[in-house]
């Protein structure tokens, strides 16, 4: 991890109507972290991942992503990130193989690059019987750990994972953030949003966001300290537990 | 460009790994043309029939003859009275009663014009409507040679209905046009909307997305397969008509081409249209079915003449593309006819095309840019 951001953001407002997602979000990510996004569902953690992705405007503020505005040139955002969603993102119905030079393809990466690199990613993961498997016939934890390959396949500046272990098993999860944490090192940013909290303290550093507001953002034991709790999940259950509490 | 055709060579992987998309995609249009060409035939062979003749004169005597002799007729019963009809229809074995008045031949030398009644069985109203038209034809064919006999001296004008186009009136000329309007639409329009929601439904609409590939491109290189699979099904179609049934292409065949290109592009648009409105494949099934093949199927004067219909149905089909495709089909291929002919037609479905592109587009923006979630 180093000092150089890669994602800068300075009072982000995203409004629907009157409605506000995102109220004067002010964070920055340097390359190499690890960066836990979290929230309960319906804080503004998708609204504000669509903008970093180049997928939705902010109504104002300064998003930069790899150096570029957000708000200006969007379509240059995509070349540099990848992305991984909740819900599985492989074709079922094509092999290993052509799910990789799909997204090679698609990301731009010459032939010859991408058959090199789909032999070393084959090999690292251990995966050289499956190039020829279908999609549909790999067991889950497998694909999960091959969609996440994939997304890190073109080599972008930042990755963003969207709950990329929900419905996974513990090992599998485990392994997953192993390769996380490979990926990190290799200068490659993450960008996570997840569920579970214990996930939250293999995170750098820490984002909690309720009501469209950031209310919590440091490593992982700072908040522990400064909040006098003893875990993520207690401190996020204080933080953004409705005043109400409506049971 | 390098970009797009990665995601183009993907699409055609999933069609050619899916063997239920290559059955529908092949065998369908195969299947079809093979049902519609042998057993669903709208043409008439040996329909049982009756006559009430009580003329008993040679003029009457004759056109019995003549119905007797076609192919299309047998005539089951010869009634007597007005009082057998009934009997005859509720048995089930005819389709129709030919009743000639008293004086029939008489009044018809004298004054040139009599009235043969028939009474067809209304329960099968495609049928009736069939066998009282070859009757009339019939009826039609024999005045016409009477009037010649008669009018050696006076010259009259002489009513000669002669089946043009389809002088044996066989049907299957009238359902290839069916066909490929049903198949362009089916594989063009159902299987794009549903090959588009299938991305949204398994979540890798949102991976595109976020990747570098602009949207315009993921929707092109969605849709451009089935383009081209779309033409491949219509140059299958017209060889089996050619080849099984002996239909050739009368008009000029890149007319006939293009005029399939603008329908596909209608398709792919309304296709588009409704993948952008729903979010699950059932439902893209569903409302292509609902809004497209039906009408296509019951509304194009494909199966059912137009004509026969309360003229209400005839409104609506208006606003329906497969109406239109179907009449610049049966012009270009049975009829020879060309751009002049049929250049309302197509523009009409030019509009069209372009007003569902217009709106799919926008609606495909408008979701895309400002979705919540």
């Amino acid at each position: 991890m180093t000092d150089q951001k890669v994602i800068e953001v300075e009072k982000l407002v995203k409004k629907f109507g009157s409605f506000v997602a995102n109220d004067n979000l002010t964070f920055d990510v340097c390359k190499g972290e690890i960066f836990g996004f979290l929230g309960a569902n319906g804080a503004g953690k998708t609204t504000a991942i669509r903008i970093l992705c180049g997928l939705s405007r902010p109504t104002s503020g300064k998003v930069l992503v790899a150096g570029i505005d957000a708000a200006r040139n969007p379509e240059e955002i995509k070349k540099r990130i990848g992305y991984m969603s909740q819900r599985f993102s492989l074709y079922e119905d094509l092999t290993v193989t052509e799910n990789i030079e799909l997204y090679g393809g698609i990301y731009g990466m010459r032939m010859k690059e991408i058959s090199t690199r789909t032999a070393d990613l084959l090999n690292r993961l251990d995966f050289q019987q499956y190039g020829n498997t279908l999609i549909r016939s790999l067991p889950l934890g497998l694909r999960q750990k091959l969609a996440f390959a994939v997304a890190v396949f073109h080599d972008p500046d930042i990755v963003f994972l969207d709950e990329p272990t929900s419905g996974v098993d513990p090992i599998t999860r485990r392994q997953f953030w192993e390769m996380i944490w490979e990926t990190a090192a290799r200068g490659i940013t993450v960008f996570v949003t997840t569920h579970y909290m214990d996930e939250a303290e293999y995170c750098d550093r820490v984002t909690i966001m309720n009501e469209g507001k950031i209310v919590a953002l440091d490593t992982p034991a700072a908040l522990r300290a400064n909040y006098g709790t003893d875990s993520i999940e207690e401190l996020f259950v204080k933080i953004t537990r409705p005043k109400t509490a409506a049971v | 460009m390098k970009r797009f055709m990665a995601f183009v060579r993907k699409e055609f992987l999933h069609i050619f790994r899916d063997y239920r998309t290559l059955i529908i995609l092949f065998g369908l249009p195969a299947m079809q043309i093979l049902i519609f060409g042998y057993a669903v035939r709208t043409d008439l062979t040996n329909a049982g029939i009756a006559v009430l003749d009580n003329a008993h004169d040679e003029v009457s005597a004759e056109i019995i003859g003549k119905l007797e002799a076609s192919e299309f007729f047998e005539i089951k019963f010869h009634l007597t009275s007005y009082d057998g009809i009934d009997e005859a229809f509720k048995q089930g074995k005819i389709k129709e009663v030919v009743i000639f008045p008293e004086n029939f031949g008489a009044r018809l030398t004298r004054e040139g014009n009599a009235t043969v009644s028939i009474i067809a069985d209304g329960s099968e109203p495609n049928t009736a409507s069939l066998v009282t038209g070859y009757t009339t034809a019939i009826l039609n064919d024999y005045s016409s040679t009477l009037t010649r006999q008669l009018t050696s001296a006076i010259p009259v004008i002489n009513p000669e209905v002669k089946m043009y186009f389809n002088p044996n009136l066989e049907s299957h000329f009238m359902f290839v046009p069916g066909v490929i309007t049903l198949i362009l639409i089916l594989v063009s329009a159902l299987m794009t909307s549903v090959t588009i929601v299938r991305e949204k439904e398994f979540g890798t609409m949102e991976v595109l997305l976020v990747s570098p590939l602009k949207p315009w491109q993921i929707i092109i290189g969605k849709v451009a397969p089935y383009f081209f699979l779309s033409l491949v099904n219509v140059i299958v179609i017209l060889l089996m008509a050619w080849f099984v049934f002996g239909l050739p292409v009368r008009g000029s065949v890149a007319l006939l081409i293009a005029e399939c290109m603008l329908y596909i592009l209608l398709g792919l648009a309304i296709g588009i249209l409704v993948s952008s409105s729903v979010d699950k494949m059932e439902n893209a099934i569903f409302i292509s079915f609902l809004t497209l093949m039906l009408p296509s199927l019951l509304l194009s004067g494909f199966i059912f003449p137009i004509e026969n219909m309360p003229k209400i149905y005839d409104y609506v089909s208006m606003i329906l593309p497969p109406r239109w495709f179907v009449e610049i089909i049966r012009t270009v291929m049975i009829k020879g006819g060309g751009l002049a002919v049929i250049w309302k037609e197509t523009l009409i479905l030019v509009v069209m095309t372009l007003f569902f592109m217009a709106l799919s587009a926008r609606k495909f923006k408008v979701r895309l840019g400002e979705g919540t979630k």
